[in-house]
């Protein structure tokens, strides 16, 4: 058992969740509530890491990231390190490809106030952020919930574009997923397979916990 | 402090509107669907902006397009009670109701509750209550904002008729503690007649009519626009008593009146509305009638209705009922304004939509 890269593994989806959170919520809102004309490119943009293979995207980030991008070089500038083949580099490729995760759920959230009741809030007196905090939120959480529990568990088990951004640097990049995957390489089946287990059994617990959560939200509304 | 607007636009739908509210007045914006009514309320609430409007009040301008100012709904002092009442579905209704106010005050908000006839109901969900408690805490709320003005958006239109009809001697007996403006949005002739003080017919965007009720319901053109069928006299009366075959005597400034069970105790003032084709007039007292209700007066006016019809306004003391009959039965009956003539009112043709309860009250009537 690899304590090391599970606990690699919990820090960068703890990072992911903490920076798609306000994401999901703002981004999410936006999309639910507002039309403009690019609105359908921008929320295919959203979409393309659901349909892009990992190792795609994982290629761009490279190369965007890269010593010999302008952004790499401004992080080399700024910071003394690079940014591919760091843990930083890994929280931006995370946030990335989860932003489906963390912004569909909390769009559907947001969609399914009606529009009357933030009008309410808004004749009630409440300024847009206060009606946020006191009525939006308190409807959408199920959803916002749901996405920040997708993205959890889904940066847990991601494999290319890990491997792409990160390589396999133990203590830095190498998450369970790529660790499991050296065992299987090494034919150490057995530590394979406690990982995998364990991993299992963490996915299955958080989405377990949001569906229970989420349902007794829904019988109180009801 | 009066409500003034103005509002123009020539889309989505064409606007061209103006009209002033008093404080404690009661303004109902009629029309039919699509009419631009409720597109005028948003505006008042701050929710729209037409390309051109003002609406201000106390002379406090809200929204001024000429002089660049529009206030956010937050920043506007106003009471919306939505169609659908949009209440917070994850609040109680004491929650529901001090989400309007500056500082959350729980015994100000049971307060507001009893007002609205909600003691005890406070710790429900909006989920736990009945449409018409529903309406209720949405009256509530926009009350608990203190608001400078109070809009009503078809406020009735989702509940059933008896709940209605409560809900309407509700509305009117709460005037008596409200000193804002309040605007009120229906396509019901009826719910307008009862509850407003003056009305503004809207048809198209456009105001077709503007004045007292009893003006604008004695207007052909104004009519037309609302349906001439929902043409209707409102007389007060008060409960005399409850007569053992079902039919109730009241007293009306025509005379004693037989109407089928109004439930209402001897003492009670309501008001009756009258449907104009329900009336028949005859030049003398006429004998040997099933109708129980006969009453005479003067004609006062004679305007001419749709098609083959004529209105016959009919005075009696300070008040009036209107006839639609031919215009063939008025040549024939030889009417002729000042002539005096008996109007008789079927008893059954009272529905008892049409009878709103007024509480004992001063300032209601």
């Amino acid at each position: 058992m690899d304590w090391t890269a599970l606990d690699l593994s919990l820090r960068l989806a703890a990072w992911t969740v903490a920076i798609l959170l306000p994401v999901s919520i703002l981004l999410g809102r936006f999309l639910a509530i507002r039309e403009f004309r690019s609105k359908p490119l921008v929320e295919a943009l959203v979409m393309l890491p659901l349909v892009l293979p990992p190792t795609v995207l994982g290629f761009y980030l490279l190369v965007t990231l890269g010593r010999n991008s302008r952004i790499g070089q401004l992080w080399q500038d700024l910071f003394g390190s690079q940014l591919v083949f760091s843990f930083t580099g890994l929280v931006v490729a995370s946030v990335i490809f989860n932003l489906p995760f963390a912004v569909l759920p909390a769009q559907r959230g947001f969609q399914a106030i009606a529009s009357e009741v933030r009008e309410a809030a808004a004749c009630c007196g409440m300024s847009p952020l206060r009606a946020l905090w006191k009525v939006e939120l308190p409807l959408a959480w199920p959803g916002v919930v749901t996405a920040m529990v997708l993205t959890f568990a889904h940066t847990l088990g991601e494999f290319g574009i890990v491997l792409m951004v990160g390589g396999s640097i133990p203590g830095e990049t190498k998450t369970i997923a790529i660790a499991i995957y050296d065992r299987v390489q090494a034919f150490d089946t057995e530590s394979a397979a406690i990982m995998s287990a364990v991993l299992v059994a963490i996915s299955v617990s958080t989405i377990a916990v949001t569906f229970a959560l989420s349902a007794r939200v829904g019988k109180r509304l009801s | 402090m009066a409500l003034e607007v103005m509002a123009q636009a020539s889309a989505p739908i064409p606007l061209d509107v103006a009209f002033r509210v008093e404080p404690g007045e009661l303004l109902a914006l009629v029309g039919h669907s699509g009419s631009g009514k409720t597109t005028l309320l948003r505006t008042i609430a701050g929710l729209w902006t037409p390309e051109t409007a003002r609406v201000s009040v106390g002379g406090a301008a809200w929204l001024d397009t000429g002089a660049r100012v529009n206030l956010p709904p937050h920043r506007r002092r106003v009471g919306l009670v939505f169609q659908n009442y949009a209440l917070f579905p994850h609040m109680t209704a004491a929650q529901n109701v001090m989400a309007a106010m500056m500082r959350p005050d729980p015994v100000e908000a049971e307060r507001i509750l009893d007002l609205v006839n909600l003691q005890g109901l406070g710790a429900r969900r909006p989920a736990q209550l009945s449409g018409g408690q529903q309406q209720r805490v949405a009256v509530a709320r926009a009350l608990a904002r203190r608001p400078e003005a109070l809009l009503l958006d078809e406020p009735f239109s989702a509940v059933d008729r008896a709940t209605r009809d409560r809900l309407y001697s509700e509305i009117i007996a709460l005037r008596a503690h409200l000193g804002m403006p309040v605007v009120l949005v229906t396509h019901d002739v009826n719910e307008a007649q009862i509850l407003a003080d003056r009305m503004v017919v809207i048809a198209d965007g456009r105001m077709l009519r503007a004045g007292t009720t009893a003006e604008v319901m004695a207007d052909a053109d104004a009519l037309r626009a609302m349906g001439i069928r929902e043409l209707a006299a409102m007389l007060p009366a008060t409960v005399v008593a409850q007569l053992p075959d079902g039919l109730t005597q009241l007293e009306a400034p025509t005379g004693p009146l037989f109407l089928p069970n109004v439930e209402a105790s001897p003492g009670t003032r309501v008001r009756i509305r009258i449907l104009a084709q329900e009336v028949i007039l005859a030049r003398s007292r006429p004998e040997g009638l099933s109708a129980q209700n006969i009453v005479a007066g003067t004609v006062a006016r004679i305007a001419p209705g749709q098609g083959p019809g004529v209105l016959v306004h009919v005075a009696i003391g300070d008040h009036e009922i209107i006839a639609r009959i031919t215009r063939r039965a008025a040549d024939q009956l030889a009417l002729r304004q000042g002539d005096p003539v008996h109007a008789i009112v079927k008893s059954m043709s009272v529905a008892r939509d049409h009878v709103a309860t007024v509480q004992p009250d001063p300032k209601a009537g």
